[in-house]
């Protein structure tokens, strides 16, 4: 097994992603990390993991410190969210019918973490065990349906995603500089979840961290956004069948867990890209997770309407600047909000609008950046247009039948068509070019769930 | 433009919540047709392509004015030329005129106002009806629906098809997206059934109106080229006439120059298919080397003559490219998977030139190749999706094995 990982390492497998798109949008961060997001209030929102019902661990009043549960999942009660500070659980934030919202932290000046023992766990049992304990769990993804795993199955791989082709995201290079050790410790923890470890990187990856990274069976990737997300990964090199499990993290939240090994702590604090047009120095800086983003904001943002959205432009939460940073987010985006109507702007030729068809002159200059706003431009409209999705979707799905099933709610459709290889997040290319301005990741994230109430 | 947002804002309040309720969806389509909403996005991806749906129609528009202007100039010269009032010149200065054009101008321009009329107010009733916002569908098949008549039709039957057409060709489907037909070849399906003799035959594609006491030019034939080679199997046209379009036959469908034009226009904004168009001259031209290979063991005749047609030909005759490049195209009624277009288009340029040569009753094949192939379209799609799902069951079964 290590012999054969090392000829992975020595001849990487390298795919190649066609279909898809590089966003052509400003606000591109300097490949530096200057600078920490730092905030006196820290929020953790349920909604930011997929399927949890929330069950509190804590209640106003509280002290908790960094790795202390929040709250647990109702149906399973391993599954369960620590604090990413140490501080005073100000107040529980609740919307209709009593839903908890966010759980709002005080934080102390100086974090205080519940410390587990540090070192690498034996085998896969205290490895699942010691996550557990340690409140990391959270961090460990599970394909189908994109929640977090549940401990007790039995995945076929794990895939760790060290690629970033989002728009406007920091390098894997960039954020891993000087967290190297972490990271292969955690890549050393991560090889006991299961009998099979991929790493994707880049095909042109320059941190050896990554390129040489051992115990694992690396595959490199070049292309398009999407070639550096997980559901590409897993469609290209071990395509997930119905009953299969994969288990999936990011090369950050790898970072996290290798800290925990080396220092028994757990750190959630990652290297986030801090973009758009709307920040007047766009840069990467440390941020911790769940962090208020309005102070440290007030600085860095220029005046004017903007949106401020946690994660990229296409799958990140519009979280307002009064806003929290997600519990997974690497990238605080803001960018201009749409204004005004455009006078006949549907015939109107215009060179400030981009598109990736050639009816409007984007064409002409393709390596031109826009400054793209959150306009909708045009208004939701019935399926007219087909082959437009499969431009920008390289999985071995057909993108259009499977989300007529989706609409449909046809659950037998769906599993036929590819729906446990998806999560919502790869309809977002789809949800862009798509000239009906059609909400498919909403449409795929009611679905998927749908599908996952009535298989489990 | 301060005037425009003024009129809209100033007339919303009758239409929402006023006497005037009824015309909220006419109101909206206006509106938005002025002005792109400020619409921004809501969910999901928080930036979105500049294209929608008007442009995307608008572009088709565009790439349909070449077919649509050369119509114009063309039954202004057919007619005059039938009369013999054509001025002296080369062909180019008989054919480019002032006069020409207004002939033709004049004649086409009611045709493609009565449709819109028709189609939209039905539009727009649905709408009302179903509570959703007028699709901008009918802006293509309201200029479609024309360029496929002979110039000859009575508006009242332009009407009643572009109505028939809208109603039981779309609307009764659930309206835009969901129609299984193509709504213009519907349109022109249900001219040449009920009013065939408006529809076919030599006497109806130029205007032979007879004017400041002219007479028709001795040896006059209205013929197409396709009327003369389904009963002879000789055409008096010459290829490069029908490739420039200086010969009879539908509005737009004569030049397939003009309709390359506009096919390039499509292919190139991205907007048309060009899998389908590719695959629509590749089982034309194949079913006219077919023909060309066994014309030579048939017995000699009209039949044998029409086979031994150069392949190539087929392509510039009758309304082939018209129907390749914008009817077989309307991704609606069209294969909707990628591999479902190269099959759907090949079976639909197979059946063009098939029908043609056959079925002398039927002169011109496309309308009926593309509409029976629309007809088939999701039985393809339906086998291309298959075939995505057995590979997943084959992969799912080699796992457990």
């Amino acid at each position: 097994m290590y012999l054969c990982a090392e000829i992975f390492a020595v001849m990487p497998n390298v795919h190649s992603v066609r279909n898809g798109l590089d966003l052509p949008i400003l606000g591109a961060p300097e490949a530096i990390v200057d600078g920490h997001l730092s905030a006196s209030v820290y929020a953790v929102r349920p909604s930011d993991f997929r399927g949890l019902a929330p069950k509190l661990a804590v209640k106003e009043g509280d002290r908790v410190l960094a790795g202390d549960i929040l709250f647990t999942d109702k149906v399973n009660p391993q599954i369960a969210v620590a604090s990413p500070v140490s501080g005073e659980v100000a107040r529980i934030e609740r919307g209709d019918k009593r839903k908890i919202l966010a759980v709002v932290v005080l934080a102390d000046a100086q974090t205080s973490y519940r410390s587990v023992p540090a070192g690498t766990p034996a085998n896969r049992e205290d490895a699942i065990q010691w996550l557990l304990s340690a409140g990391a769990w959270s961090l460990i993804e599970a394909r189908p349906y994109g929640r977090i795993a549940n401990p007790s199955s039995q995945p076929k791989a794990v895939f760790v995603n060290a690629m970033a082709t989002q728009p406007l995201a920091v390098a894997p290079a960039v954020a891993l500089a000087g967290r190297e050790e972490d990271f292969a410790k955690g890549l050393q923890v991560v090889s006991l979840l299961s009998p099979r470890t991929v790493l994707s990187i880049s095909a042109n990856e320059t941190s050896a961290a990554l390129t040489k990274a051992s115990g694992v069976e690396i595959h490199q990737f070049k292309g398009p956004h999407p070639a550096g997300t997980t559901s590409v990964h897993i469609n290209r090199i071990s395509p997930l069948n119905k009953g299969e499990v994969v288990w999936t993290l990011n090369y950050q939240d790898v970072v996290v867990i290798g800290h925990l090994a080396r220092t028994g702590n757990l750190k959630l604090e990652r290297v986030v890209s801090l973009c758009g047009t709307g920040i007047a120095k766009p840069r990467a800086i440390t941020a911790v997770a769940g962090a208020h983003l309005e102070t440290f904001l007030s600085a860095e943002m220029k005046t004017g309407a903007y949106r401020v959205v946690s994660g990229s432009v296409l799958t990140g939460a519009n979280v307002g600047k009064a806003g929290y940073l997600g519990y997974y987010a690497s990238q605080i985006t803001v960018l201009p909000e749409g204004q005004g109507t455009d006078f006949f702007g549907w015939v109107i030729p215009s060179f400030g609008k981009w598109s990736i068809s050639r009816t409007l002159f984007s064409w002409l200059t393709p390596s031109k950046k826009y400054d793209l706003n959150t306009k909708q431009h045009g208004e939701d409209r019935a399926f007219v247009v087909t082959g437009v999705y499969d431009k920008v979707f390289p999985l071995d799905i057909l993108p259009m039948p499977l989300i007529k099933a989706m609409w449909a709610k046809d659950l037998e459709k769906m599993e036929q068509l590819g729906a446990y290889e998806v999560v919502p997040e790869d309809f977002a290319l789809c949800e862009v070019v798509c000239p009906s301005k059609q909400e498919l990741q909403k449409l795929a994230e009611e679905a998927i769930d749908l599908l996952y109430t009535e298989m489990n | 433009m301060k005037l425009f947002q003024n009129l809209f804002d100033a007339t919303r309040p009758a239409v929402t919540t006023g006497k005037l309720k009824g015309l909220y969806p006419l109101h909206n389509a206006l509106e938005t047709m002025f002005f792109v909403p400020n619409h921004n996005a809501h969910s999901g991806a928080h930036v979105r392509d500049a294209i929608d749906m008007k442009r995307t129609m608008i572009t088709v528009i565009f790439a349909l004015v070449p077919a649509l202007l050369f119509g114009m100039f063309n039954a202004g010269y057919q007619h005059y030329k039938a009369l013999g009032l054509l001025v002296e010149g080369d062909l180019l200065a008989q054919f480019f005129t002032v006069s020409n054009f207004l002939f033709g101008a004049l004649r086409i321009l009611p045709m493609i106002t009565v449709t819109y009329i028709a189609g939209l107010s039905i539009e727009i009733y649905f709408a009302y009806r179903n509570k959703h916002a007028v699709n901008e569908g009918f802006l293509v098949s309201g200029i479609l629906i024309p360029l496929i008549m002979p110039i000859d039709i009575p508006l009242w039957m332009v009407a009643v098809s572009t109505a028939f057409a809208v109603l039981f060709g779309k609307e009764v489907f659930g309206g835009t997206g969901m129609n299984v037909l193509n709504p213009a070849l519907t349109a022109r399906a249900f001219a040449f059934f009920a009013y065939p003799t408006y529809m076919s035959g030599d006497k109806i594609w130029i205007n032979t109106t007879a004017e400041q006491g002219a007479q028709l030019v001795d040896g006059y034939s209205g013929a197409t080229a396709l009327g003369q080679l389904a009963t002879t199997g000789q055409t008096s046209y010459s290829a490069w006439d029908a490739f420039w379009g200086f010969v009879p036959g539908s509005i737009g469908e004569t030049s397939t120059f003009a309709i390359l034009l506009g096919a390039g226009f499509l292919i190139y904004t991205g907007v048309g298919s060009w899998k389908i168009m590719l695959s629509t001259v590749l089982g034309g031209l194949a079913m006219g080397l077919v023909f060309n290979g066994v014309a030579d063991s048939m017995e000699p005749g009209a039949m044998q003559s029409y086979m031994s047609l150069p392949f190539y030909q087929h392509l510039m005759f009758g309304g082939f490219a018209f129907g390749a490049v914008f009817m077989a195209t309307d991704p609606v009624s069209a294969a909707h998977t990628e591999r479902g277009k190269w099959i759907y288009g090949f079976l639909v340029g197979v059946l063009s030139i098939l029908i043609r040569v056959f079925n002398p009753a039927y002169p011109e094949g496309v309308m009926l190749a593309i509409l029976l192939m629309n007809v088939f379209a999701p039985l393809i799609d339906h086998y291309v999706v298959e075939a995505n799902i057995s590979k997943r069951l084959k992969r799912l079964k080699l796992q457990q094995s």
